[in-house]
C-alpha cells in the first residue's frame, strides 16, 4: 500500500504543475483556447484520483484558468476537497481557490461549515489565518450566521495575527448577518483598545466602514476615537479615524468645534502629504457642518485653502488632483474663498491629464461672474471640439449648462448667446445628453419671455436641418433636441417669420424615421402651427392659401396615421379627422381660424418639477380612507379591470367618431374651457397675483441685436456663439464708458457715493454689469403652501441598511449569537425579540413561550436599558461640552476643566457634575447662540436624571480614578463589564516609515 | 473598502485579478480597466474615475505602473487616494523581497504566490497589514511550514 502511494506520487511528478501549464499557454500563442481545453480535460481526471496532492495540483491549475476567463465552477466540489486537506500546504491551495469563485450562488458552499469551524479552532494560526482569508471572500448569510460566535472568540485570541483577521472578518459577518452587529460589538470597541497595533487598526478600519454608513449609531464612540486620534501615531490609523470624523461631523456640530484645533495641529505639524490632506478634508467636513457665518472661523478656512493651493500647485499630478478635489468641497459653502484662486483653476483646465480637467470643471461652476461667463463657455467650448473621449465631451457638456443655468441663470446676461450656444451644442456627435440640451431650450423659451422670437427662429432653423442633426446620430440622444425644437415652434408659433416653410420642414417624410415621442410632438405641433397660418392667411384674406395649407395637411398626415407608435398613431388619426373636417368648412368658405386656434388658447406657464408632490394634504382628507366601501371578497378580482377595461374602449371608439361637427366641436371646447375653471390645478393663462412679473412696458422696445441667422446656421460646424463674445465686449466697452462718464458726474455731487446700481450677491465688477436684455425669468410655479422639503427616499435594497441598528442599548439575552450547532442554536433562540423596539422587528424569528421568564426578563431589561441609554447621551454630551485634554492641545480656559478634575470623586457629586456642565453650557450659550437647541435637550436631560440619579448611583461601578482623569468619559457598555486597565496604550511607531 | 484589485502588463494579460466583491462580468471588467488605464500618460495623475463595469460613482481607479506591470485598486470613497498609492507601494516592495528582485515573470508563474502574499495585506476588501516586516515575517513562516510539509511529490522546482 505504502508502496503504492510512493509510486503513485512519483508518476505525479509528471503531471503538470502550475509552472508547466503557464509555459505551455505561453508556447501555445496561436491555438491557446485548444490548448487548454486539454488541459482542462487533463485536470478532470487529475480531480479523479485518490492522492490529494494530485487534486491540489490540479485545483491550483484552475485558480490559474479562472483567471483567464474560464469557468471553473464545476470544480467546486473538488476545491471543498483540498480545502480539508490536512496540510496547511494544500489547505492553502483549497482556499484560494474557494475565495476565487465561490459566490454566494455556489450551492455546495453549505457544505463548508463544519471545515471551517475545524480550521478556525485549529491549533495552527497559520490553518486559521487561512480559514479567515478565505471566508472573508466568499462568506454567506447562512456561513455568517453559523460561524459567527466562532469568530467572536476568535477575536480574543491570544495570537495577534489570528485576532486581527478576526476582527477584520467581523465587517463582513456583520454584513451578511446583521442580528451579530450587537451582540458582536462590544468586543469589537475593546479591540480599540488593543495593545497590537495590528488589531487596533483592523477594529478602526472596522468601525469606520460601519460608522460611514450609519453615522448616528457611532456618535458615542467619539471620545473613544478622539483619544485615539490624539494618541496614536500610525498613520493608516489616524487617516481612517479623521475620515470617520468627518462623517459624524455633521451630525453633531461640537463635535467639530472641539475638533478643529487638534486637526489644525496636525495640518500644521505633520509631513505625510495623505494625513495632511484628509485632516484638511476633515476640517471642510466641519466647517461646512458649523454654520457658515462664524468670523473666528475664517482662519481655518484660509488655512485649508491655502494648504489647498500648495497641493494644487505642486509639481506631482496626485496632488493637484486631491487639490481641487477638496477644493470643490469649500467651493459649497464657502464660494468667496475658492474664488480668489481662479487663476489656479483656470490653468488646470487647460492640464494634459483629463481626471484634474475634470475636477478643475466641477470647480469651474463656482468660478463663474456675469462678467467672465461668456469667456469660460467660449473655452469650454473648445475643449468639446478638441476633447476625444465621449466621456469626457459628455462631462463638458453637463458642465456648460450647469454653469449657464444656475442659480436660475443668474449669470446669463444675453439669453441670445445661450440660445446659440447650446443650438451649437447639438451639434456633438454621440453625445448622451441631448435631452439635457432639450430641457434647457424649452426651459428658457419657456421662462424668458423676450428670448422666444429669437428661440423660435432658431428652432424652426434647427428643424429646417433636421437631417443634420438626426441622420448621424440615429443611434443616441442629440435628436433628443428636435423634440424641444418642434414644440418651441409650435407653442410660439406666432413669432415664426415663415410658418409654412416650418410646416413642411416637420411634414418631411424623414420625420418619421425619429422615435417615436418625437414624432408625436411633431404631429401636435403641427396643428399648432397650422392654426396660426390659417389665422394668418385669413386675416390677409387670401383663402386659397389657407385651403392649400390645409391641403398639405391632408396629404402628409397619413404619414403619420401609419406609425407604428401608438401615440403618433393616436395622434394623426384624431388630427387628420379634424383637418378635413375643417376642409369641408372651407369648401363652403367658413372662416374656421378663430375655431382652431381656440383649440391652443392660454398659455402654459413653467411648473416646479416636484410641484405635485408638494401639494400638502388638505386638513380632514385621508387619503388612504376609501371612498367607497370596498367591494366584498365574494368579488371576483378580475372583474372589476375587466368592466373599466371595457368602458375605456367604449370612450374611445366615440372619440375617434370621424365626423364631429362643428357644433360637436363647440360643444366640446366650451366643455374644456368650463372644466379649465373648474380644475383648480390647471394653469390658467392669466397668473397669479405674486407673480405677475413687471411686465415691462418695454419687452417691445429691448434692442434685440439683429444678426444673420442663415450664414451660421447652413454652415455646420462654424462657431456662431463666438460672435457675441465680441458684441460683448463692445457693449461692455460702451457700458463703461457711460458708467465712467456717469461716476465723474456723481464724484462731482458727491465724492463718498459708491456707483452702484444694485445690490448683488457678486463681487464689484458684476455688480456694474447691466445685461444686454431686460429679461424676466419667470419662476416655476408652486403649489400655495408648498410643503417645505420632501426627503429623498432611500434605496430599500441597501445592504447598510440593515446595520443601522442602535448600538448603545443593552443587549437582550435573545440577541447571543447561537453557540456551535447552529440547527440547535436557532431553537434556543430566547422569545424577546418582540419587546424590544425598532431594531429587532427586522428579526423575523419564530415567537416562543415561556411567558413567565419572558415577563421577568422584560422589567429587568426595561430599567436597565432606561437607565444607561441615558446615561450615553449624558456621557456624549458632557465630552463635547468639555474641551480636549489632549497634550497636544493646550486646553483653553473654559470652566470644563473643573467639571474634568472633580470628575474622580464622580460618585457624591455627580449631580453636581452635571450641574456645572450646565453652567457651563450657559455660559457657552450666552457667546454662542448657536448651541441654544442644545441646551434644551440638556435641559430635558437634567431632569430626568434628577429623577433617576439615586437608582443610578447605585448600579454605578466606581471607575479607577487614573483611567477618569486620562479620558473624560467612559462608556456605558464599558461601565458594567470593566475591562482590564491599560495605563494606556503605548504605540509602537510601525517599523518602517510608512505614508508620506 | 478596496473593491478590486488587478496586475495586468502592458499588453492587458491578467497577472492577478482579486475581487472582493463578486462580479459577473471579471473579464470585461479587467479589459476596461485596462483599457482605460493603458491609455493615460506616464506624467499624469494616478487616479481615474469612470470605470463603468465595477459600478458606482463612489469608486474610483487607484494605480501604478512599474515597468511592464499596471497595479491597479479600486476602491470606494472610505479610502484614503495617497494611502491607497502608498498600500501599492508596500506591496510591490514585499513583493521585491519575498522574490528578490521580482519582474514579471515571477508573477506570471507564481501567481499564487503573490495571492498568498496579498492575503497578508488585503483581506476581504479592507486593509489588513501596511508594515512590510510583519508582512515578509509571516509569509516567511509560512513558507516553512509548507516546506516542512513537503516530500516526494513534491517537485522541486516548485520551490524557489
Amino acid at each position: 500500500m505504502a508502496l503504492k502511494m510512493v509510486k503513485g506520487s512519483i508518476d505525479r511528478m509528471f503531471d503538470k504543475n502550475l509552472q508547466d501549464l503557464v509555459r505551455g499557454i505561453r508556447n501555445h500563442k496561436e491555438d491557446e483556447a485548444k490548448y487548454i481545453s486539454q488541459c482542462i480535460d487533463e485536470i478532470k481526471q487529475e480531480l479523479k484520483q485518490d492522492n490529494i496532492a494530485v487534486k491540489a495540483n490540479a485545483v491550483c491549475k484552475l485558480t490559474y484558468l479562472q483567471m483567464l476567463g474560464y469557468d471553473i465552477s464545476w470544480a467546486a466540489f473538488n476545491i471543498i476537497e483540498v480545502m480539508s486537506a490536512s496540510k496547511f500546504t494544500f489547505k492553502r491551495i483549497g482556499y484560494l481557490a474557494a475565495s476565487q469563485c465561490f459566490h454566494e450562488g455556489t450551492d455546495v458552499i453549505m457544505l463548508t461549515t463544519n471545515q471551517i469551524r475545524k480550521d478556525l479552532s485549529s491549533p495552527s494560526q497559520y490553518d486559521t489565518g487561512v480559514a479567515l482569508t478565505g471566508l472573508s471572500c466568499f462568506v454567506t448569510p447562512d456561513l455568517a450566521r453559523d460561524l459567527a460566535n466562532d469568530i467572536m472568540t476568535l477575536m480574543s485570541h491570544t495570537k495577534p495575527y489570528i485576532r486581527k483577521k478576526a476582527v477584520l472578518i467581523m465587517y463582513k459577518v456583520f454584513l451578511k448577518y446583521p442580528e451579530s452587529l450587537r451582540p458582536a460589538f462590544p468586543r469589537l470597541k475593546e479591540k480599540l483598545e488593543d495593545p497590537d497595533p495590528g488589531v487596533q487598526s483592523a477594529a478602526v478600519n472596522v468601525i469606520c466602514e460601519l460608522a460611514r454608513r450609519n453615522p448616528k449609531n457611532y456618535l458615542s464612540l467619539a471620545p473613544l476615537f478622539f483619544k485615539l486620534m490624539t494618541s496614536s501615531t500610525n498613520n493608516w490609523v489616524l487617516i481612517k479615524i479623521i475620515k470617520l470624523f468627518g462623517a459624524l461631523t455633521p451630525l453633531e456640530p461640537r463635535l467639530g468645534k472641539k475638533l478643529i484645533e487638534p486637526l489644525t495641529n496636525l495640518i500644521h505639524s505633520t509631513s505625510a502629504m495623505s494625513l495632511l490632506y484628509e485632516c484638511v478634508n476633515t476640517v471642510i467636513a466641519v466647517l461646512i457642518s458649523l454654520s457658515s457665518g462664524m468670523p473666528n472661523h475664517s482662519a481655518s478656512i484660509q488655512l485649508c485653502v491655502q494648504k489647498l493651493r500648495i497641493l494644487i500647485e505642486d509639481s506631482d499630478q496626485n496632488l493637484k488632483y486631491l487639490g481641487l478635489l477638496a477644493m470643490s468641497k469649500i467651493l459649497r459653502t464657502h464660494p468667496k474663498s475658492v474664488q480668489a484662486h481662479k487663476d489656479l483653476v483656470l490653468q488646470c483646465l487647460d492640464d494634459k491629464d483629463e481626471s484634474i480637467r475634470l475636477r478643475a470643471l466641477d470647480l469651474l461652476y463656482g468660478m463663474v461672474s456675469k462678467k467672465n461667463l461668456v469667456e469660460i463657455v467660449k473655452k469650454l467650448m473648445s475643449h468639446v471640439d478638441k476633447a476625444e473621449g465621449t466621456t469626457y465631451r459628455d462631462e463638458l457638456l453637463t458642465k456648460i449648462i450647469d454653469i449657464c443655468s444656475q442659480c436660475n441663470y443668474q449669470h446669463i446676461t444675453n439669453f441670445q448667446w445661450y440660445i446659440s450656444v447650446l443650438v451649437e451644442l447639438t451639434r456633438l456627435e454621440g453625445t448622451r445628453h441631448g435631452h439635457l440640451i432639450a430641457a434647457q431650450m424649452l426651459d428658457v423659451a419657456i421662462r424668458v419671455k423676450a428670448i422666444r422670437k429669437f428661440a423660435v427662429s432658431q428652432m424652426s432653423a434647427l428643424l429646417d436641418s433636421a437631417h443634420l442633426v438626426a441622420s448621424s446620430t440615429q443611434r443616441n440622444g442629440i435628436c433628443e433636441v428636435l423634440y424641444a425644437a418642434a414644440w418651441i415652434c409650435g407653442e410660439f408659433s406666432e413669432h415664426l417669420q415663415e410658418p409654412h416653410q416650418t410646416l413642411e420642414a416637420m411634414l418631411r417624410p424623414k420625420v418619421t424615421t425619429l422615435p417615436g415621442h418625437i414624432q408625436a410632438v411633431y404631429v401636435q405641433n403641427v396643428v399648432k402651427l397650422y392654426a396660426s397660418i390659417l389665422q394668418q392667411k385669413e386675416q390677409a384674406a387670401e383663402p386659397e392659401a389657407a385651403q392649400e395649407v390645409t391641403q398639405l395637411m391632408v396629404d402628409r398626415l397619413p404619414q403619420f396615421v401609419q406609425s407604428a407608435d401608438l401615440e403618433v398613431q393616436e395622434r394623426a388619426s384624431c388630427i387628420l379627422q379634424l383637418v378635413k373636417h375643417i376642409q369641408k368648412l372651407q369648401a363652403k368658405d367658413v372662416p374656421v381660424a378663430e375655431e382652431v386656434s381656440a383649440l391652443f388658447a392660454g398659455e402654459l406657464n413653467p411648473v416646479a418639477p416636484k410641484a405635485q408632490k408638494k401639494v400638502p394634504v388638505p386638513e380632514g382628507l385621508d387619503l388612504d380612507a376609501w371612498i367607497n366601501e370596498p367591494p366584498s371578497d365574494s368579488e371576483s378580482e378580475d372583474e372589476k379591470p375587466k368592466a373599466i377595461f371595457h368602458d375605456e374602449e367604449q370612450r374611445q371608439a366615440k372619440q375617434r367618431q370621424p365626423e364631429a361637427d362643428e357644433e360637436e366641436l363647440a360643444r366640446r371646447r366650451e366643455a374644456r374651457k368650463q372644466e379649465q375653471a373648474n380644475n383648480p390645478f390647471y394653469i390658467k393663462s392669466s397668473p397669479s397675483p405674486q407673480k405677475r412679473y413687471q411686465d415691462v412696458p418695454g419687452v417691445e422696445h429691448i434692442p434685440v441685436v439683429q444678426i444673420d441667422l442663415s450664414v451660421p446656421l447652413k454652415v455646420p460646424g462654424m462657431p456662431m456663439s463666438d460672435q457675441y463674445v465680441k458684441l460683448e465686449e463692445e457693449r461692455r466697452h460702451r457700458q463703461r464708458l457711460e458708467r465712467d462718464k456717469k461716476r465723474k458726474k456723481k464724484k462731482d455731487k458727491d465724492k463718498k457715493g459708491k456707483p452702484r446700481r444694485h445690490g448683488s450677491l457678486h463681487t464689484e465688477s458684476d455688480d456694474d454689469l447691466a445685461p444686454a436684455q431686460q429679461v424676466d425669468i419667470v419662476t416655476e410655479e408652486m403649489p400655495e403652501n408648498a410643503l417645505p422639503s420632501d426627503e429623498d427616499d432611500k434605496d430599500p435594497n441597501d445592504p447598510y441598511r440593515a446595520l443601522d441598528i442602535d448600538l448603545d442599548k443593552p443587549l437582550a439575552d435573545s440577541e447571543k449569537l447561537p453557540v456551535q450547532k447552529h440547527r440547535n442554536a436557532e431553537t434556543s433562540k430566547s422569545p424577546e425579540k418582540e419587546d424590544v423596539p425598532v431594531v429587532e422587528k427586522k428579526v423575523k424569528k419564530p415567537k416562543k413561550k415561556d411567558k413567565k421568564h419572558r415577563e421577568k426578563e422584560r422589567e429587568k431589561k426595561e430599567k436597565g436599558k432606561e437607565a444607561r441609554v441615558e446615561k450615553e447621551g449624558e456621557d456624549l454630551d458632557f465630552w463635547l461640552s468639555t474641551t480636549p485634554l489632549p497634550a497636544a492641545a493646550p486646553a483653553p480656559e473654559e470652566p470644563g476643566v473643573n467639571a474634568v478634575i472633580t470628575a474622580p470623586k464622580e460618585e457624591d457629586e455627580e449631580p453636581q457634575r452635571e450641574e456645572q456642565g450646565d453652567e457651563e453650557d450657559d455660559e457657552d450659550n450666552e457667546r454662542d447662540p448657536e448651541k441654544k437647541s442644545s441646551k434644551h435637550k440638556k435641559k430635558k436631560h437634567k431632569k430626568e436624571k434628577e429623577e433617576r440619579s439615586k437608582d443610578k448611583k447605585k448600579s454605578k461601578k466606581k471607575k479607577p480614578p487614573g483611567d477618569e482623569a486620562a479620558e473624560p468619559v467612559e462608556n456605558g457598555a464599558l461601565d458594567e463589564e470593566p475591562l482590564p486597565v491599560r495605563a494606556h496604550v503605548q504605540l509602537l511607531p510601525p517599523g518602517r516609515e510608512f505614508l508620506h | 473598502m478596496i473593491k478590486a484589485i488587478l496586475i495586468f502588463n502592458n499588453h492587458g494579460k491578467p497577472r492577478l485579478s482579486k475581487f472582493y466583491q463578486p462580479y459577473d462580468t471579471q473579464q470585461q471588467i479587467i479589459r476596461e480597466t485596462f483599457h482605460l488605464v493603458s491609455k493615460r500618460d506616464e506624467n499624469v495623475c494616478n487616479f481615474l474615475e469612470g470605470g463603468l463595469l465595477i459600478g458606482g460613482s463612489d469608486n474610483k481607479l487607484i494605480y501604478r505602473h512599474y515597468a511592464t506591470l499596471y497595479f491597479v485598486f479600486c476602491v470606494d470613497s472610505s479610502e484614503s487616494e495617497l494611502g491607497i498609492l502608498d498600500l501599492i507601494q508596500v506591496f510591490v516592495e514585499t513583493l521585491d523581497k519575498c522574490f528578490e528582485n521580482v519582474c514579471e515573470l515571477d508573477l506570471i508563474f507564481h501567481v499564487d504566490k503573490v495571492h498568498n502574499i496579498l492575503a497578508e495585506m488585503v483581506m476581504g476588501g479592507m486593509v489588513l497589514e501596511t508594515n512590510m516586516n510583519e508582512i515578509v515575517t509571516q509569509i516567511d513562516a509560512q513558507n516553512k511550514l509548507e516546506k516542512s510539509e513537503t516530500f516526494i511529490f513534491q517537485s522541486p522546482r516548485q520551490d524557489r
